[in-house]
This record gives C-alpha cells, structure tokens and sequence, in this order.
C-alpha cells in the first residue's frame, strides 16, 4: 500500500472461521501470501485486516463470494 | 439494622476495597453506607471521568468512556435493544487471584459497582460471570439484599482464555466460553446484538468506591496517571499467591515486599502475567504504571507479579509459560493454534540446552508471523512474553548456546556457600 493513498476498503479475515484452504490467497496474491500452514498472510504484515487499493476491490469481492468458510467481509472504509 | 444510622467515613489508609471487618451486609454498611441512590446519573459518569479509573481486569481502559460508550447506543452499527452490563469476575489467568479474593471479601462492592452502571446506562440485564469456587460467596450476598434480586449469576470455566470479553458473552449467549471474531464492538452490540458493558469486577467495586466518596477522595492515594489503589497478586518463588491492595504508582519492589516477598535473590519479575513481560532484577524500582513499564512492553494489567530467583532459568520458566499458553490456544484460528506450539517447541529447545544458533533467529521470525493473526490477543500477547525472555534474559540466551547456563551455575555457587 503505497503512502500517499488512504486504502479503498478493507478486508477482514475472520480467523475463527478461516481453515486455509488459499483461494483469497490466489484471488489476491499481491495482497496475501500463505504462511507455512496455508493460511492467508497478508503482504504488508497487516494481520487480519488487509488494506485494499481501488484496483484491488474487485477481485476482493471474488475473494468474499467465493470463500468456502464465509470468513472474508469487505469493509468500506 | 446497626451502622446505618451512624455517620459513615470513606476509608483513610490503602485498604479501602477490604476495608470492611467482614464481607456480610451489615459489616459492608457500615463501613460504607448504603449506595447513593437517585438520578445521578450523568453526575456519577463525571465522577469516573474525573477519578481517572482505569479497567482493572488488564486492558486498562478509561471506565467512563466504556460506561459512555454503550450508554450512548450512538454507534450506527448497533442493533438496539436494551443495554446489558456484565460483571467479569472469570479471572482466567493462573497466576492471579484478586477477583476471587475480592468476591469472597467484598462481594457487595462489586455487587453495588454492577447495580450503578446498569442505573448509568439504564441496562435492563444484569450478570455477574464467576468461576464455580466463586458463586458460593456472590449468591450469599446477594441473598443478604433487596435490590440485586435482578443479577443472573451465571458459572464460567477455569481457563485462560474464559475471561477474555467476547468469550464471556459466547458464553452467556450458551456457547462455548471461547473468543470471537472481533468484527462486532460490545459497547454497540455485544450480547444478543445489544449494547453491553463487560467490566472487571474490580473496576465495578472501585465504581461503588467512587459513587460514594467522589473522585477528588479516589484521587487522594496514587498518581496522577495510577490514580487510587489497585489489586495486585504476588506469587512465584517460594511464595503463595498473595492478594494485596495497593497505591497506584508503587515500585514493583515494594509490592514484592509488602506481599511478603523478598527481592534479595531475585532475578526478574514478571509484570502483567503470562501475557506480561519480564522486569530485570536491576530494574525492580520501575513504578507499576502504563509509562513506566513502556519500555520493558509491560504494563500493569490485572496486577500480576510473578517472582522469578536468580538461580531460576528464566529460559526455562518462560518456555514452560509458553507451553500452557500454547495449549490453551482456543485452536480456532489457524496462525495461533499452529504458530503458538512451534513457537514454544523452538524456545523449549533453546531453554532445553540446544546449542543451534539459529534458535533465536527462528522464534523472532515466529513471533512476527502470529503476531495480530488471531482473533483475540492470545498469539500477541503470548509473543510479548516470548520475545521479553530473549531481550532480559539474553546473557542466558547466550550462555545456553555456548552448552552452559548461567542460573544452574549460580544455584551450584549458593548451595557451595
Ligand atoms: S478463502 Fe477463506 S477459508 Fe480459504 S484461506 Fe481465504 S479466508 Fe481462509
Ligand atoms: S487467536 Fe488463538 S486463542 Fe484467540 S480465538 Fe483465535 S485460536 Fe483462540
């Protein structure tokens, strides 16, 4: 995320609902990596609330459809 | 009914929470008077703020804007409905004692504190949460009175993780006493979606404290940023957890010796408990404040001491925190429920005698990966502790690499003496 932009939305990753499977992580790979058990590892050591750039809400919302564990929601900041 | 007539005098010396001879109603009334009733409201929420009280169950967050905040039910987000306070006496953590012991000897401190803020914020719910050893003391009390005939006492487990806020409400809602994801705000919509306040139950006793007497009196013990008194429990070494009451701003040596402890042959002290850092020895008379013990990254949280002897390996101690932690992980979130165990694996190796030099390297790169993955603080917190053993016991670090331990050599030179 670069500095000079506030991010477009967030998105946040419910932990207790998460199991690893590492679709978001396909859908948005210069957002997450996969640490060493598969789970989605955000790029900018955010943690579970990923800041998005305009670009990027499109294949966040994929992200948030497609999710098998409903874990991922979209949060306009 | 004898002590209600007289004149009631607000507590001089430290001990105010334990002021009364005994924890009946009588004993309770007359040493405090009765709670002041009325409107006052908007004037009691004044006094919290002036007092500068802080959350007492180790977030330490002002109690007046958590008493505003879901007061208030301003935020968009919520779903309405009438406010819930919960009183959290669940006290999760091992090495602490104060809730348990408060609920025992003043349990109608707590009991008033809980019936002032369900009358600030025009709450409609009650509850006090306790573990099973507690209940007893709380039921009795409130069977001692008229006015509490509206608190549900409800059971908790005993577990490290059963008194973090959102596991205290998964449990009254009737699931599991385990976190939840943080996307929800209490004050907003907590319990069933309704506007809830969730204090410890030393916060709501303090409250009773200051309904009473006023802020200006709260402030006349402690510091300008540790302002009245706090509960603290001092255990570890050969001592037993021992509760004491005491004024805000204290060194923690002192606290260690008025619990009864020595500080002669300590080595550390940990501050905040297992989700606390180290102190070093040479640093005892750091006051128990937030700034003070800033740069150590510990803070006063619930008032846990944890005494360490310097022919203790604090290697060792920390890794066997470490493993309980990492065992009481609620496994629901990935990062945490894989990351904490190896976490714990690799400083037990290096606590163990290990001689890999990449040890440490790997459990910073560790704690960097869990860190703020999780749905409560459990991963962060434990991380906290984990990397506050390598920074104050860093000597130690080394000499374990080199195939020695520095504790071990100084107990074979005390038992040589
Ligand atoms: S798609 Fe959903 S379940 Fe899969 S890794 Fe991403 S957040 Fe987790
Ligand atoms: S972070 Fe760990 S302890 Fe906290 S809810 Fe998730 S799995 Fe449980």
């Amino acid at each position: 995320m670069s500095r000079e932009r506030r991010p477009a939305a967030t998105l946040h990753i419910d932990w207790t609902l998460c199991d690893g499977r590492g679709l978001c992580t396909e859908l948005l790979p210069e957002r997450l990596a996969r640490d060493e058990w598969g789970y989605p590892l955000a790029r900018d050591g955010s943690g579970g609330d990923v800041p998005l750039a305009a670009s990027q809400l499109e294949a966040a919302r994929d992200a948030v459809a497609l999710c098998p564990r409903l874990a991922l929601t979209l949060r306009k900041d | 009914m004898s002590g209600m007539g007289g004149e009631v005098r607000p507590p001089r010396g430290a001990g105010r929470l334990f002021a009364a001879p005994a924890s009946d109603l009588t004993s309770h009334l007359a040493t405090f008077g009765p709670v002041p009733d009325g409107p006052a409201a908007s004037h009691l929420l004044d006094e919290l703020q002036a007092s500068g009280l802080q959350g007492r169950g180790g977030a330490a967050f002002p109690a007046w804007r958590k008493f505003a905040a879901a007061g208030s039910g301003r935020d968009p987000r919520s779903r309405g409905g009438a406010a819930v306070v919960v009183a959290n006496g669940a006290e999760g953590e091992p090495r602490s004692a104060k809730d348990a012991t408060l609920l025992r000897a003043a349990p109608h401190l707590v009991i008033d504190g809980l019936l002032l803020a369900g009358r600030t914020i025009g709450a409609r719910e009650l509850y006090l949460v306790t573990t099973a050893a507690s209940l007893p003391y709380v039921a009795r009390a409130i069977a001692e009175r008229t006015d509490a005939t509206a608190i549900r006492l409800r059971e908790v487990p005993e577990a490290f993780l059963s008194g973090e806020a959102s596991a205290v409400i998964s449990s009254l809602e009737g699931g599991p006493a385990l976190p939840r994801d943080k996307s929800r705000r209490l004050s907003s919509s907590g319990l069933a979606g309704r506007p809830t306040l969730l204090n410890n139950v030393e916060t709501l006793a303090q409250v009773a404290l200051i309904a009473r007497f006023g802020a200006e009196w709260f402030r006349r013990l402690g510091t300008e940023e540790e302002p009245g008194t706090r509960l603290v429990t001092v255990s570890g070494s050969d001592l037993a957890p021992t509760v004491r009451e005491v004024v805000g701003g204290m060194t923690v040596a002192a606290i260690v010796r008025a619990a009864g402890g020595s500080t002669d042959t300590l080595g550390a002290v940990l501050v905040g408990g297992y989700h606390g850092a180290w102190l070093p020895a040479e640093r005892l008379d750091t006051p128990l404040t937030g700034h003070d013990l800033a740069p150590f990254g510990a803070a006063p949280g619930a008032g846990i001491l944890v005494l360490l002897e310097s022919a203790s390996c604090g290697l060792k101690a920390s890794a066997a925190i470490a493993g309980y932690l990492a065992a009481q992980s609620a496994r629901q979130c990935g990062p945490c429920a894989n990351g904490l165990p190896r976490m714990a694996e690799v400083l037990e190796k290096l606590a163990g005698g290990s001689r890999d030099t990449a040890l440490p390297a790997e459990i910073r790169r560790l704690a960097a990966l869990v860190t703020g993955r999780g749905s409560c603080h459990h991963p962060d917190g434990t991380t906290r502790l984990v990397l506050s053993a390598l920074t104050v016991f860093s000597a130690e670090v080394k000499a374990h690499l080199a195939g020695g331990c520095l504790a071990d050599r100084r107990a074979r030179a005390g038992v040589a003496a």
